[in-house]
């Protein structure tokens, strides 16, 4: 019964997670600037959000009512394990030293993803409050 | 938590960072160095940098710190100045100065201090970001 309460939050913190774990891989990128030869890494969000959420059941998984729509059933990660896909950054400008970080896209990234991790607490926070106010009831 | 190895990634590469720094302030230092005795300056150093994994199970993508793999000597022949009073000048009168390239080391120290900035900007962002997860649920 009590998995009814929590439900709801599952959704936000595999997507927490997904955030984290992308929070990483740039990090990674901007401390790996000037490592000769390093390849930039970036992971698809949305695919990897939609495989990670996929074994949720309830109103969250994306319904196909279409048939060129890509449905979420396919994925078969269940619990809390996230794998994500890294897929490699295309180099905007080529360099001598085969390093593909591009800093601004980069960075642009990073702040890009810190936002959208708060949105995510932000989520999560306004859910809990909601559901205590329920249990309270005042 | 995926997040405090952020910690982990950013600060390995500051710390490379300001290795590169010290050694270009060490070539900067010794831009003007004569031959000793032995008849070889100072040679201009430079690092070389290396990813190194540092998630939890060592092998993980995701987490791709950097360490200093090499610290190379520049092997180029000195730059050799005609001084004959000199108290350093060899038998036919000249002197030869360390190898150092000041303009490049300037660029050199200009962008390893720009790294350093970009991660410690990092962690401040990454300390932010998990002390509100730490408040999470608290209103």
């Amino acid at each position: 019964m009590l998995n009814r309460i929590t439900d709801a939050l599952d959704f936000q913190a595999r997507a927490l997670t997904l955030r984290s774990e992308r929070q990483r891989l740039i990090a990674s990128n901007i401390a790996n600037a000037d490592t000769p030869g390093y390849q930039a890494r970036d992971m698809n969000f949305a695919r990897t959000l939609q495989a990670a959420t996929g074994s949720l059941g309830g109103a969250r998984s994306v319904s196909t009512t279409h048939a060129g729509h890509i449905g979420s059933a396919a994925a078969g990660l269940s619990g809390g394990k996230v794998g994500a896909e890294l897929l490699y950054a295309t180099p905007g400008q080529t360099n001598l030293d085969r390093n593909t970080v591009d800093m601004d896209r980069e960075r642009a990234s990073f702040a890009d993803n810190a936002i959208k991790y708060e949105a995510t607490l932000r989520f999560i926070n306004s859910s809990v409050r909601t559901q205590l106010s329920a249990i309270t009831g005042q | 938590m995926s997040m405090l190895s952020i910690f982990n990634v950013s600060g390995s590469a500051a710390s490379a960072q300001s290795q590169r720094l010290n050694v270009v302030a060490s070539n900067l230092a010794n831009a003007d160095t004569v031959a000793g005795p032995d008849g070889s300056a100072y040679k201009a150093r430079q690092v070389t940098f290396q990813t190194q994994l540092m998630g939890a199970t060592g092998n993980d993508p995701t987490a791709a710190g950097v360490r200093v793999s090499t610290i190379a000597e520049d092997q180029t022949a000195g730059r050799k100045v005609h001084d004959p009073k000199h108290p350093g000048a060899d038998g036919e009168g000249y002197v030869t100065y360390s190898n150092v390239n000041a303009i490049e080391e300037m660029v050199n120290m200009i962008s390893a201090s720009r790294s350093y900035q970009n991660n410690l900007e990092v962690m401040n962002t990454a300390k932010t970001l998990l002390q509100k997860t730490i408040q999470l649920g608290q209103s």
